[in-house]
């Protein structure tokens, strides 16, 4: 069995945030009908985070709203325990906006395509985008980030653990080998 | 939020559920309140299941509340009323049960006028079974929807003081009501005429008056019950004139009430007997609001069961 890995420091994980919003910005050419939509749980702190970062940049606070994608979930008639179900929150009409979904990783896919069903039950986004902290490979489903923290090559039987300081004791991220486990 | 996991099979009624149960419930009915209120309402959470709704009694807000819950929540679903089912050919519950199993539905939706007809369904069926209301004993929705009603007005259930006033005998959603606000810590009074009074009602842990102006004076909540017109040639009481000029609420005997209360009906009302027009249409009426909270009650009931497995429980029928 090997050790924990740690692949992000605090420093590290604070530097690609504020590349990641500095690359939001250059690619919408400034806040204009741009919003953040974080994936519950800890997509809503990453993307929080961005916000504050895009408004040291731009001195602007673009709009956030949560996301809960439970009840889109594609496994949820499988064998499991039922996952909680928790609040949407959606401050703004998407129609027409730029719209950010932030994801702490992203590894399968599934989530993300949850994510987009509902946010297209919620209006007609102008577009859609990515932003993930960590892109661990492995999709199941043709989606793609446009903005990535960290690209980390994993096998399947390890497991990426995204600690963030609202939730977890410290900001870092993880690798943990589960085979000998 | 705490780690507690819903594991039954059947909603029953609220006297087999435990306090977290109801709580998760509440809970998690908050989740779907939004979702009635966006442009497409309609999530795909029970995508490919099968809601059977058996309404052997008449029913309107009911029937229409859970066939919309099921709609907006995904799942396909079969309407069987008493009058156009083939009970009223002589099929006994129990074939109209093997039946429902042999379509291969997931979840039934019962109403019927015998207490128990949901509990002995659920012992013959591998679908689950939420009873929308059996007889004289409980209609747990309805008390559910009540109490999201009361978090959502006053914030807490836990030391709230609710009086149910009119025919407490006959009412299946007071029973409810008593098991879920007993367990969750309010303060219950039950009034009406002692003919509508059950016997021994006190041992449920209410408190019991005829008089109205001791169930009205410092009440947060009044829930009013229909007075059962179809069931007025057993005289209960003299008239309905006379129930009205001792028990009904109108500005007259509000005035003695708390300056926040909330009354609450679950409908149908009776204008004119029960409750006034003017209290009805007046400020401290919730009754729509409960309408729509209990599409979202219900759609959070729909959910909890539809993740369950069939063998995780079988002793609560």
């Amino acid at each position: 069995m090997t050790p924990d890995k740690k692949i992000l420091t605090s420093d590290e994980m604070k530097r690609a945030l504020t590349r990641i919003a500095h690359e939001i910005l250059e690619r919408n050419l400034g806040t204009e009908n741009l919003v953040l939509v974080g994936i519950r749980t800890r997509g809503v702190p990453l993307a929080q985070r961005i916000q504050k970062e895009i408004q040291k940049i731009e001195g602007r606070e673009v709009p956030l709203g949560l996301l809960d994608i439970t009840l889109y979930r594609d496994d949820l008639g499988e064998i499991g325990p039922l996952p909680r179900v928790g609040e949407t929150k959606l401050p703004f009409d998407p129609t027409g906006k730029i719209i950010v979904l932030t994801d702490d990783v992203l590894y399968t896919g599934r989530t993300i395509r949850a994510a987009l069903d509902a946010m297209i039950d919620f209006g007609r986004p102008k577009a859609i985008q990515l932003a993930v902290l960590i892109d661990r490979g492995h999709r199941e489903l043709p989606i793609k980030a446009d903005y990535v923290g960290k690209n980390i090559p994993t096998s399947k039987k390890e497991q990426v653990m995204v600690h963030l300081i609202e939730s977890d004791a410290a900001d870092e991220v993880i690798v943990r080998d589960r085979s000998g486990r | 939020m705490s780690a507690f996991q819903w594991t039954r099979k059947n909603l029953l009624g609220l006297r087999q559920l435990e306090r977290v149960e109801i709580e998760h419930i509440l809970e998690t009915a908050k989740s779907f309140r939004d979702i009635s209120l966006r442009s497409v309402k309609k999530v795909p959470a029970l995508r490919g299941k099968t809601v059977a709704n058996l309404f052997f009694e008449p029913s309107t807000r009911t029937r229409i509340s859970f066939e919309l819950a099921e709609k907006r929540l995904s799942a396909d679903t079969i309407q069987i009323s008493g009058s156009t089912s083939s009970m009223v050919k002589g099929e006994t519950l129990k074939d109209t049960c093997r039946n429902i199993e042999a379509l291969k539905v997931d979840i039934v939706v019962i109403r019927h006028s015998s207490s128990g007809a949901p509990h002995r369904m659920a012992r013959h069926l591998n679908a689950s079974v939420i009873n929308a209301g059996d007889g004289l004993n409980e209609h747990p929705t309805q008390a559910l929807l009540d109490m999201f009603t009361m978090m959502e007005k006053k914030g807490r259930i836990e030391g709230l003081r609710v009086s149910f006033i009119g025919d407490i005998l006959h009412s299946r959603v007071a029973r409810s009501n008593i098991w879920g606000l007993t367990k969750l810590g309010a303060k219950v009074t039950v009034c009406g005429p002692r003919t509508l009074i059950p016997a021994e009602i006190e041992e449920l842990g209410v408190r019991v008056t005829t008089r109205l102006e001791e169930a009205v004076e410092d009440a947060d909540v009044l829930n009013l019950l229909r007075i059962q017109l179809e069931r007025q040639n057993q005289a209960f009481f003299p008239s309905i004139r006379e129930y009205a000029t001792a028990y009904q609420i109108n500005t007259a005997i509000l005035k003695k009430a708390r300056p926040d209360v909330v009354i609450m009906h679950p409908g149908p009302v009776n204008r004119g007997i029960e409750i006034t027009s003017d209290v009805v249409e007046g400020p401290y009426a919730v009754i729509l609001d409960q309408v729509t909270y209990g599409l979202a009650v219900r759609m959070a009931v729909l959910f909890l069961l539809s993740g369950t497995l069939p063998e995780t429980e079988k002793e609560d029928a």
